[in-house]
């Protein structure tokens, strides 16, 4: 190393050079990843549809002849797959961003929304859905039974994320230890809670509640993605105006504040945006985790920690992620279907664990 | 001359203690103010009062005449930057990311200028690529100062002289590294801005600050040219120990603890070297 001033032959530790990518590469690359896993997701299935029928059966040209065939292709694509990786490509975008902006808040790349028990949360209130549904007490609410999973579900994530402010904020400032700590209690109730569900459901309602538990995305439909991509739509554009808030907050909050941000409205906007991603993506397939840690944690790696980089490309890597995994949850063991869920744990786990001990000596985790 | 900040007597109480009593204080353009204090004195509360991080139980503080209170934290970052004790970053950032983060919301193109004269200064352009958190604690000192530095540079832009604020900044830095710090806020001092420096050795702040304040259970026990403050008297009041003051050449306050008096003091009483 050379020395640069007039100050002297300070010699500076040793150490490696980072080198980083361009935004334009960065996201490019990830845009045409995301196309290719879509392209996949589209031909493979319980029914397959090989790639040179995929345009015709889309109707980008004419064909002449209307067989049974291209009617068959069709009704799978546009009434089944379509809608169904769409709804993945949107739940891994949702549940990636939230958690990337959930590890800049509370400045630990460990935290996540599953983790502080916003989706245990929606969880709970979902299979409390479940089982009253199918009580006497449910008579009344019954007629509405399919929008009460989805609806309970983000009310659920909602009212954890509140309490959880309101625990852990006092006289308009935030604690993060506390915040955590208390996500952890309430992570911990939401499950006993569902526990207690699980004890009291009968077997058909506990088959209901498994499933959803371990994930799944066989009920998404045209108007379930609608309702969950202006979330993701939304998100995203606030995320480019609180990336750099979440870059300086890295230096702590009286940092933040020294260097001219307006700390609290930037974790009031953090919070909000955190429950809402994930209470939806938890209202459509479930609890689906790791990807909100794995995905900006393999992000870092390669683009950096810069949040104005790092929102966007996890909304991007997730929503491959999770296409990816879910055209293997529907393959792998067909013409049954494996929760999705299970996938992520099972592929997701071992290698955030293999990133952590790798990460171990140098970032002091 | 009109003070860039001043303070009418605040207060700080946090839970019945009081660690700031009733402080007066007023600092102007081109001055750079040394405190110092035994810990727990109340030092670093005075600055988290003077920065805006705080707000005093009873009295106010002003920044250029205007409540401190009346600004927003964008518009306050412009008039004074802060350099605080301990800062711990979590992750990968790079030493010039980092320190582009004191240039706010400007463009990359438009901080560069900054950034690369903070990074020759502070002399860590040789880490410019390096992840902060695998540096030594003093290299990433040196990197937020840096950091610091572009923020005030940024604001002097738009604003004139400001406040600079330092909180023990030379706590984990060699020698060297200590005496271009203070150096540094120097320089900064000699344009106009008001540097306020919190120092724990004595004879760092007696060399390069134009005025010391000693606080001492939340008061000021002395407040003017080092020459004046820095008495035997003082130290062994305020620190409770026994020291030598000598004078230097130049006439600034040399501090022996009084272990050293072995020396023969007739040549303690020359310039040391």
């Amino acid at each position: 190393m050379t020395t640069t001033d007039g100050i002297g032959n300070a010699k500076p530790s040793q150490g490696r050079k980072t080198v980083r990518p361009s935004p334009v590469l960065t996201i490019g690359c990830l845009l045409l990843s995301l196309t290719a896993a879509g392209l996949v997701a589209v031909t493979v299935g319980a029914a397959g549809i090989p790639l040179h029928r995929v345009p015709a059966a889309l109707g980008f040209w004419a064909v002449e002849q209307t067989d049974a065939l291209l009617a068959r292709d069709q009704l799978v694509l546009w009434s089944i797959r379509i809608p169904r990786i769409l709804a993945a490509a949107t739940v891994g975008g949702l549940l990636a961003t939230s958690g990337a902006i959930m590890q800049g808040l509370f400045r630990n790349p460990l935290a996540d929304p599953a983790l502080v028990g916003v989706s245990s949360g929606g969880a709970f209130a979902a299979a409390g859905a479940i089982v009253l549904v199918d009580s006497s007490y449910g008579e009344a609410v019954r007629f509405m039974q399919n929008a009460l999973l989805p609806l309970a579900a983000f009310l659920g994530s909602l009212a954890t994320t509140l309490i959880l402010y309101g625990i852990a904020s006092r006289a308009g400032r935030t604690s993060i230890a506390i915040f955590l700590l208390a996500g952890l209690a309430i992570a911990a109730i939401a499950n006993a809670g569902l526990g207690l569900l699980v004890f009291v459901a009968d077997d058909r309602q506990l088959r209901d509640i498994t499933f959803w538990l371990l994930g799944s995305l066989s009920g998404a439909t045209w108007s379930k993605t609608a309702t969950i991509a202006p979330v993701l739509a939304v998100g995203l554009i606030a995320c480019l105006w609180i990336g750099r808030g979440l870059d300086v907050l890295v230096l702590g909050e009286s940092e933040a504040f020294h260097s001219g941000i307006n700390v609290e409205r930037l974790k009031r906007v953090s919070i909000v945006l955190i429950s809402a991603m994930t209470g939806v993506a938890v209202a459509v397939c479930g609890v689906v985790g790791f990807i909100g840690i794995v995905v900006p944690h393999l992000l870092r790696l390669v683009i950096g920690p810069g949040h104005r980089l790092l929102l966007p490309a996890s909304a991007l890597l997730g929503a491959i992620l999770v296409v990816g995994a879910d055209t293997l949850a529907r393959t792998i063991v067909a013409p049954a279907e494996m929760p999705i869920g299970i996938l992520t744990a099972a592929i997701g786990a071992p290698f955030f664990l293999a990133i952590l001990l790798r990460q171990r000596g140098l970032t002091g985790l | 001359m009109t003070p860039i900040i001043e303070t009418s007597s605040v207060t700080m109480r946090i839970n019945g203690a009081t660690l700031v009593d009733g402080i007066d204080l007023s600092v102007g353009r081109g001055e750079m103010v040394a405190i110092v204090g035994p810990n727990g004195a109340g030092k670093s509360t005075l600055l988290r009062l003077l920065s805006g991080d705080l707000q005093p139980t009873r009295g106010n503080v002003k920044l250029k005449q205007a409540d401190l209170r009346s600004y927003a934290s964008a518009q306050l970052a412009t008039h004074r930057a802060t350099l605080s004790q301990h800062v711990s970053v979590t992750f990968p950032f790079t030493v010039e990311e980092i320190v582009r983060m004191g240039a706010g919301d400007m463009s990359i193109a438009a901080a560069q200028p900054l950034v690369e004269a903070a990074m020759d200064e502070v002399a860590v352009g040789p880490l410019r690529h390096r992840q902060l958190p695998t540096l030594s604690g003093g290299e990433q000192q040196r990197a937020h100062f840096a950091r610091v530095l572009v923020q005030l540079a940024r604001g002097e832009a738009f604003h004139g002289p400001g406040l600079l604020l330092l909180d023990e900044p030379t706590s984990s830095l060699d020698l060297r590294h200590q005496i271009q710090m203070v150096e540094i806020a120097g320089r900064r001092a000699r344009n106009g801005t008001a540097v306020i420096a919190i120092l724990h050795d004595l004879n760092l702040a007696a060399r390069f600050a134009t005025r010391i304040i000693v606080i001492h259970r939340g008061v000021i026990v002395a407040n003017g040219t080092p020459e004046k403050t820095i008495t035997d008297d003082m130290i062994r009041k305020v620190f409770e120990v026994d020291v030598i003051v000598q004078y230097h050449g130049d006439g600034s306050p040399v501090v022996l603890p009084q272990a050293m008096r072995s020396i023969d003091p007739n040549s303690a009483a020359r310039p040391v070297p």
